[in-house]
């Protein structure tokens, strides 16, 4: 499967996907502005709070092409993060005391310089936390010691996994990949990745796949836990519970399947103030593969830069200024504060 | 819009409503309702499948649109959904077909 870029698709143009997302909202009053479901809950406008994560997509070049990928990632996507730019993140870091960097893509092993990266970010002493996508490990045998690499760097490991059944998984991510990714799992499970005591953490991440969106993450971890464990001997430590968001390609799946306007409405219905309250973006700065600044990944694929007032590249990175900033919002957004919340880290509220 | 069955998928949403005449009663049914569900002796997914199965024996195009959507997001799969499916069809079928012990009764006490 091509990314929407490679066809030439019009949703591979974000300026494209704001129209849909405001369209919808010009629909009819079902579809309220997020702004004024935030103004109701007193969050308008929405400040940041302590930076607390610094999150790095150094690429859009991925092994896999998922139906549901936000980022329109794929083997024919050439963007990745320069070594120069890494060494400006890694400047900026430097000047704080953000505890933890997510490193994201793509498949961030991918970029060539990755390894250097995570070795000089365990070097300034920050927890580090890659999202990888599991068959990468076993795609080249150049990736086969990744495990290992990841264990020296005590990096926590995030693994996508949609279901513990391969018809659910490969329907979403790609023919093949239940098997390849519980490959993957055992090759970390073996040098102590989510064996208990291990100090090792692997973490799942649970995204639907199709029109609805995530039960409750306690319970799917807990059916995660026995399935993956009875059927595959295989350990982790946390299931992330995660709503897909109605852009690239998640958005593409959806008017394809006639499904946009009721998940819009599923989504908006399931407006949770308290998962609002604690979004993501708010402790998050999002880093682009260019340097360019956003509030979180989503933003980033939107092209939707910081607030003009703050900076907008990482060359001029500046903690206070930025958190002088109001968020960028747009109805995409809904898709973090429904039901029991939605953010990189699982479920907020 | 005129509908052609007596069914519209968009009154599920109003299921609410149903406490608009009755509203002691209805906020006790739901009351009820919500407690049934949540997770107890039987997990959330396996109470969804077993509503799944159930919808259909009562053949109710609501709860089977509502309870296929809440066992997919309660993380079960296609297999595990149809198997709920079969379950309620092999009781149904058994009901009917238990019965001809007493039609095979029957018409051994009138035949020769």
């Amino acid at each position: 499967m091509k990314s929407l870029h490679a066809q030439h698709h019009a949703l591979a143009d974000s300026s494209y996907q704001l129209t849909v997302l405001s369209e919808a909202e010009a629909a009819g009053a079902r579809l309220p502005a997020f702004a004024h479901k935030l103004r109701e809950s007193g969050l308008l406008p929405l400040r940041p709070t302590e930076l607390a994560v610094m999150q790095v997509n150094v690429g859009k070049m991925c092994n896999q092409t998922c139906r549901h990928c936000h980022v329109d990632a794929g083997p024919d996507r050439t963007e990745i993060m320069t070594r120069a730019t890494m060494q400006l993140c890694l400047d900026a870091l430097a000047q704080t005391t953000i505890p933890v960097v997510d490193l994201t893509g793509g498949a961030p092993e991918m970029n060539p310089d990755f390894r250097w990266f995570v070795e000089q970010i365990s070097a300034l002493g920050r927890q580090i936390i890659v999202r990888c996508n599991l068959t990468i490990i076993v795609a080249n045998p150049k990736y086969y010691n990744l495990p290992e690499f990841f264990a020296r760097h005590g990096v926590r490991v995030v693994s996508s996994l949609p279901h513990f059944s391969a018809g659910r998984t490969d329907a979403q991510r790609g023919e093949g990949v239940f098997a390849r990714s519980i490959r993957a799992l055992r090759m970390l499970n073996a040098v102590g990745y989510g064996v208990e005591g291990s100090g090792l953490l692997l973490d799942l991440v649970f995204n639907p796949a199709g029109a609805f969106l995530p039960g409750s993450q306690a319970g799917l971890e807990r059916e995660f836990k026995q399935r993956l464990l009875r059927e595959h001997e295989v350990v982790f430590n946390n299931l992330l519970a995660i709503t897909n968001l109605p852009i690239s390609r998640f958005m593409e799946y959806l008017l394809e399947s006639g499904n946009y306007e009721s998940y819009m409405q599923k989504l908006v219905a399931a407006y949770n103030p308290v998962a609002a309250a604690n979004v993501m973006c708010r402790s998050t700065l999002s880093i682009g593969w260019d340097g360019q600044l956003y509030d979180c990944d989503f933003n980033q694929q939107l092209d939707l830069n910081v607030a003009q007032n703050a900076p907008q590249h990482i060359r001029s990175f500046d903690a206070a200024a930025l958190q002088e900033r109001a968020i960028v919002i747009n109805q995409h957004c809904y898709g973090c504060t429904a039901g029991a919340g939605s953010s990189c880290g699982g479920a907020t509220a | 819009m005129e509908k052609s069955t007596y069914y519209n998928p968009a009154d599920l949403a109003k299921f609410g409503n149903v406490a608009d005449w009755q509203p002691e009663m209805g906020r006790k049914f739901f009351d009820y309702y919500g407690e049934v569900f949540k997770e107890g002796a039987l997990s959330e997914r396996e109470k969804a499948l077993i509503a799944l199965a159930v919808a259909h024996a009562v053949q109710c195009p609501y709860c089977i649109d509502a309870y296929t959507s809440d066992s997919l997001q309660k993380g079960a799969d296609e297999a595990q959904m149809m198997e709920a499916v079969h379950v309620a069809v092999a009781i149904k079928g058994g009901a009917a077909l238990v019965h001809s012990v007493q039609m095979m009764n029957k018409a051994k006490e009138l035949s020769m």
